[in-house]
């Protein structure tokens, strides 16, 4: 809150002129009856006429420096909170991210920062203001009457045990609230996401089923805590009126015996209803400081995750080398196992040991499910290993700062994902200053520099979410393209050349080879086709690695590659050897 | 489109967001999903473009709003009631007030205070707050209902119209844009209907209320008293319409910010490869600093207006005490009157105060409501003509005359597709990327509808068939596999949901899903998290087979269906789907030739063209396109 301290004094500086300055009318008034009507001083109510304008002229300035200072407290506190938010989503890792879900961290990083500096506006504004309001009103009921306002006292201990009742009930009732907003904007974000599924099996009915189940929730919700609300609400109004009542009442005596004027009576009056509108005020500002606290919570909760994978404390940093240097990296995996945080079962991988010598391609073959892509994933440390080490250039990955990490390396995913922008700005994505000339390169590389020609606005073409449908294979190719223009040491393709057709594929691993000469290559694949030529080939299965060599090598010794290769050219490769048929699982 | 004369709200934003907003504005404005294509401007300079935010038509907006409400009229009419009720109650407080005062007045004269009067006025008084207590309990109530089971309805309403929204419409949009229409400008519209409405009416029944009890006491004070109302009209109305722009702008931020946060979230794994997340943090900041502009902008604006009213309340105070108690020493009205007086003007001046700062609100949430609507006035999937006829039996009998397609104008992706399918023959089409393959299965769903040609089922054009029926007739398993949050089992059913237990895990073993599903820790009832996060991308696809398989669809469309499936898995699949396919019409698009070997007629497609056709024996024969296909990929093989 720093920054904005200047702000934040501001606002209530201001907002106390306001106040001081309201303050003064009933006052003002009382004179005007008491000893302008009372003794006909017509020149006295003038001047005192004059004297209420003057000072609500000075109030607006008041109000006006408020509203000037909190608006830009509120919105400049939002606005650095979202940032900060935001930059610490970025620096958690999978274990967390997987653990609130997408759609619960937009919800936190719109909706609840949203909450919060809403009520950060209304108490710079209405905290300040009422209370003082309050203040202002005891105290100069106090200064025509010490017994009148004796009474407020009595209602004070009624209002405070209503206050903390609202304030208990409700923040419970809030944070439930911001869970079914997430669990509706998370029904919402699937169905965006599937349309296509939703659309091609006709579940459109389905999907208005589930979200309306969703819907009704947050509305079931909204209304039990409004109906709460609605009950507390009245009866606080209810004990403040009783104290005009008394005043009324106490006043009729201190009026017969002569003590008070009518008009103090009146100014009394005045003064309760200005307290009881302050109180009113401050009920309704608790409802959005319940609501504000149960987002705050949950803001909090996410600031206070610590990221699972961080920088080791006191990593070298290395070298400048990243982009432009492509010399292969040394990668080696030593006994490695893992386990996802919190699975039960068979390790997802168990003693896996291999290594890559720079500028060798090595490619991992296995079943569905053998645990290619968590293997993959341990190289820029999506996950760290529970077992053995992952080292590169002869350093734990656990030693590397993460950055320095990552830009050893480029990664290409099974899903490719493009961004809302242009091609060039999607290629140029892990590069921001590349030329484009570069970029174009990067393009030629990948196979994909006449395809985007093809477009009318080349380059410049829209995609991505907002942008045109490119297929399958155009996407792989646009993200092996961002990939290779970091010129990286060490290349994952986590089979990203699935949707590419195997001519295709081809051209574009010699092209590779040509653009970044000595990088190395891990491959993740399917198709015999796309990994026969590798240096080495990885063969998993169930997490472990029953086979490694090259596709000769393989094609002799091993009985899972040879499975492989049958069930990709047909040919029963055993019928020259061993026993027949498959055994799959 | 836009009347120039309408205030608006530049946003100052890089081009690269411009293009965004331009388009997001564009679509919103001309309330059709027709996509455009539009130049980015050859991003040549990188100075901030400004984008003008236009505030549309407000009544439009506000009287939908209204009409929102229309299935609610009972519930209304007992709030009115209710509103009558209260206002009528807190009317009666000053006037009780007033005579209670008069009533200590007269110990001046020496009379003893009339206590039975006092009495009486104080007894009134506490009837008065009673009710008044009683009556706003009911309001807070009811308007709770109204308002939640509007907005509730707005939401369906808003996600029932998605569901019928082109493809189109969403290649346009990011996901989190929409996600922010569907709550953020709800939440809005939301907030001024349960706040707003009921006590705008509120205010204005007060109003009236007060002035008529004025009018009763004193002619003239009353006149004194609203020498000011003109002026807080007229101050509302200077203000409103550029409230309106600036909140509009506000929300149109906000959309953007979500989208980026939407986008970059779901893609984390790619941001952390690539070391992005500080250029995400950039993205962010000029984004979020852009909303924090506009916003305070609206809020300065908007906020400025409270105090303002004071004045003119408090101009109208000290006339009113001024000009009341001259008339008082005149003997003309009593000390009571001046008190039940300034009471009322309170009364008087809250509700316009309170009008003109609920039509502060209202500016905001039709700012919120324009956003929803635009999204409400999309042009849907063209309606099913209303005579059409749903086939009874479904033969699975396919033609394609002379099809062209293209997303964008002068890119044409398919070009005089002809093909005719007899039912239960299996068409594979094969080719390089961005053949057009995809768009074939495309068209046939009618996700998008071809520019020229026609395609028939069974004979007849699928125009001429209800939607659901012909997507019924077939199901397709993507490139992009897509799961839904529950269980194996939900997601498997998605694909016939009256389907049995037994049947489910018979298609997941048809599938050949059923053993890494036996693995998994609860089995068929596992839960899978976003997007079956937890599996990994072949055992989606696989599922995703399961699913297509339980449809049980007379047409059955896989398009790369297992490409991410390992091969030895794929044949497995195959095998089963040997049976499956039997008597089905099939279209296979795959890459690995070996899948397709069995096919009745092989398409080569290029350029958007089909270059050859035939079974596989002529294609080899003719040692054409498709030959060299084949020897590539056995050339690869064989390199060794």
């Amino acid at each position: 809150m720093a920054p904005y301290r200047r702000q934040i004094a501001m606002a209530p500086i201001f907002m106390i002129i306001e106040v001081a300055l309201e303050l003064l009318q009933p006052r003002f008034m009382a004179r005007i009856i008491d000893d302008g009507v009372g003794k006909g001083d017509l020149r006295l109510i003038w001047v005192t006429c004059l004297l209420m304008l003057g000072t609500s002229a000075l109030a607006v300035i008041g109000g006006a420096g408020c509203t000037y200072f909190s608006s830009l407290a509120g919105q400049n506190f939002g606005a650095d909170l979202r940032q900060a938010l935001f930059r610490k989503v970025m620096s958690l890792s999978f274990a967390e991210t997987d653990r609130f879900t997408t759609a619960s961290l937009i919800t936190r990083l719109t909706q609840d920062v949203g909450q919060v500096q809403h009520m950060l506006v209304m108490s710079l504004r209405m905290l300040v203001r009422q209370p003082l309001m309050c203040l202002g009103g005891v105290v100069m009921a106090l200064l025509i009457d010490i017994r009148l306002a004796g009474i407020l006292l009595l209602l004070v201990p009624p209002i405070l045990f209503m206050s903390l009742l609202t304030y208990r009930y409700s923040r419970p009732m809030f944070s439930l609230i911001q869970e079914k907003v997430d669990r509706l904007n998370a029904a919402l974000q699937e169905n965006l996401a599937g349309i296509r599924v939703v659309k091609a099996y006709g579940r459109s009915d389905y999907e208005k089923k589930r979200f309306e189940r969703e819907n009704r929730g947050l509305s079931a919700q909204h209304l039990r805590t409004a109906r709460f609300m609605s009950g507390m609400m009245p009866l606080t109004m209810l004990i403040m009126n009783m104290g005009i009542l008394a005043v009324l009442y106490t006043g009729g005596w201190t009026v017969r015996s002569g003590e008070l004027s009518v008009g103090e009576v009146m100014a009394m009056v005045n003064y309760i209803t200005q307290i009881l509108f302050s109180f009113m005020f401050a009920a309704f500002v608790l409802t959005d400081f319940s609501r504000a606290k149960a987002s705050a919570d949950r803001i909090t909760a996410v600031m206070d995750t610590q990221p699972s994978v961080v920088d080791p404390e006191g990593a070298a940093p290395v070298a400048a080398g990243g982009r432009g240097a492509c010399r292969g990296a040394a990668v080696e995996f030593r006994d490695v196992s893992f386990r996802y945080p919190g699975a039960a079962g068979a390790p997802v991988l168990q003693g896996v040991s291999f290594a890559i010598r720079p500028g060798e391609t090595v490619a991992v073959l296995g079943s569905t499910g053998s645990g290619k892509s968590t293997l993959a994933h341990l190289l820029p440390r999506f996950y760290d290993a529970t077992g053995g080490a992952v080292v590169i250039d002869g350093r734990d990955v656990r030693d590397y700062h993460l950055s320095d990490l990552r830009d050893k390396m480029s990664m290409v995913l099974q899903e490719s994902v493009l961004f809302s922008g242009t091609v060039a700005e999607n290629i140029r994505w892990g590069e921001a200053s590349a030329s484009q000339d570069e970029v174009e390169a990067a393009a030629r590389a990948a196979q994909v520099h006449d395809f985007v020609l093809s477009f009318k606005d080349g380059y410049e073409t829209l995609v991505g979410q907002r942008g045109i449908t490119l297929s399958g294979g155009q996407k792989q190719r646009l993200a092996i393209a961002r990939a290779l223009l970091k010129k990286p040491s060490l290349l994952i393709l986590d089979d990203s050349t699935s949707a590419i057709d195997g001519e295709t594929e081809g051209r574009l691993h010699a092209s590779m080879k040509e653009a970044c000469g000595d990088m190395s290559i891990l491959q993740i694949a399917q198709r015999i086709s796309s990994v026969c030529n590798a240096d080495r080939i990885v063969v998993l299965q169930d997490g472990v690695i029953v086979g490694q060599g090259r596709h000769a090598d393989l094609l002799r010794s091993c009985r899972v590659y040879q499975e492989i290769v049958e069930s990709q050219t047909g040919e029963d490769l055993s019928a020259k050897g061993q026993n027949g048929g498959l055994n799959h699982d | 489109m836009t009347e120039p004369k309408k205030p608006a709200l530049e946003l100052q934003l890089p081009p690269r967001w411009q293009a965004l907003v331009e388009r997001t504005m564009a679509a919103d404005a001309k309330g059709g999903g027709s996509r455009q294509g539009r130049h980015m401007g050859g991003g040549g300079h990188h100075g901030m473009h400004r984008q003008v935010v236009r505030a549309r038509d407000a009544r439009g907006s506000f009287l939908r709003l209204l009409r929102a409400l229309r299935g609610r009229t009972l519930w209304l009419l007992v709030m009115f009631a209710l509103v009558i009720s209260g206002t009528c109650l807190s009317l009666l407080s000053p006037l009780f007030l007033g005579r209670a005062i008069d009533a200590l007045k007269v110990v001046k004269n020496e009379v003893p205070v009339d206590m039975d009067v006092l009495w009486r006025m104080l007894l009134f008084l506490l009837l008065v707050y009673v009710g008044n207590t009683v009556v706003s309990f009911l309001q807070g109530w009811l308007s709770a209902k109204i308002s939640q089971d509007t907005v509730c309805e707005l939401r369906r309403d808003l996600f029932a119209k998605l569901q019928t929204l082109p493809l189109t419409f969403f290649d346009g949009r990011t996901h989190g844009e929409i996600l922010s229409r569907m709550t953020n400008d709800i939440e809005i519209v939301a907030q001024v209907l349960s706040r707003g409405v009921v006590h705008f009416f509120g205010s204005v029944i007060t109003l009236f209320g007060a002035l008529a009890s004025m009018l009763l006491l004193s002619g003239r004070l009353t006149l004194t008293a609203m020498v000011t109302v003109p002026f807080c009209f007229l101050l509302t109305k200077l203000v409103a319409k550029r409230i309106r722009a600036y909140f509009l702008a506000q929300q149109t931020m906000l959309g953007l910010l979500n989208g980026h946060i939407e986008e970059i979230i779901s893609a984390q794994k790619t941001v952390k490869a690539f070391n992005h997340e500080e250029q995400a943090i950039a993205d962010f900041a000029i984004l979020n600093q852009e909303l924090r502009r506009t916003g305070i902008r609206a809020r300065i604006l908007s906020g400025i207006v409270p105090p303002l009213m004071n004045l003119l309340n408090n101009i109208g105070y000290a006339l009113l005490a001024g000009y009341g108690g001259w008339l008082a020493m005149q003997g003309d009205i009593t000390i009571g009157v001046i008190a039940a007086f300034i009471q009322y003007t309170r009364q008087f001046s809250r509700p316009v105060n309170e009008i003109a700062n609920q039509y502060n609100d209202i500016q905001s949430a039709l700012a919120g409501a324009e956003r929803v609507f635009a999204m409400m006035d999309e042009e849907p999937e063209p309606a099913d003509a209303p005579d059409v006829q749903s086939l009874a039996t479904v033969r699975g009998e396919l033609s394609f005359d002379n099809v062209c397609f293209s997303y964008k104008d002068g890119e044409p992706v398919l070009r005089d597709f002809t093909l005719q399918v007899q039912p239960g023959q299996k068409i594979a089409l094969v080719g390089s990327t961005g053949a057009g393959k995809t768009t074939v299965v495309s068209l046939l769903m009618r996700f998008y509808e071809p520019r020229q040609g026609r395609i028939c089922l069974d004979g007849v054009p699928i125009t001429q068939l209800p939607r659901q029926c012909l997507r019924q007739a077939m199901a397709m398993v993507l490139q992009d596999t897509q799961l839904f949050s529950g269980t194996v089992r939900d997601n498997i059913r998605y694909g016939r949901l009256e389907s049995s237990d037994a049947e489910v895990e018979a298609a997941a073993r048809t599938a050949g899903a059923d053993a890494f599903i036996s693995r998994l820790p609860q089995g068929y009832d596992t839960i899978l998290s976003e997007n079956g996060g937890n599996l990994s991308q072949g055992q989606r696809q696989l599922l995703s087979i399961a699913r297509a398989v339980l449809a049980d669809p007379p047409v059955l469309i896989l398009d790369e269906a297992t490409s991410n499936v390992d091969t030895r898995t794929e044949m497995c699949v195959q095998r089963a789907m040997i049976h499956l396919m039997k008597g089905r019409t099939c279209l296979v698009i795959a890459h690995r030739l070996s899948t397709i070997r069995d096919a009745d007629v092989i398409l080569v497609m290029a350029g958007g063209r089909i270059v050859e056709r035939g079974a596989r024996r002529e294609l080899l024969a003719l040692r054409g396109a498709y030959w060299q296909l084949e020897q590539s990929q056995a050339a690869l093989l064989s390199a060794e």
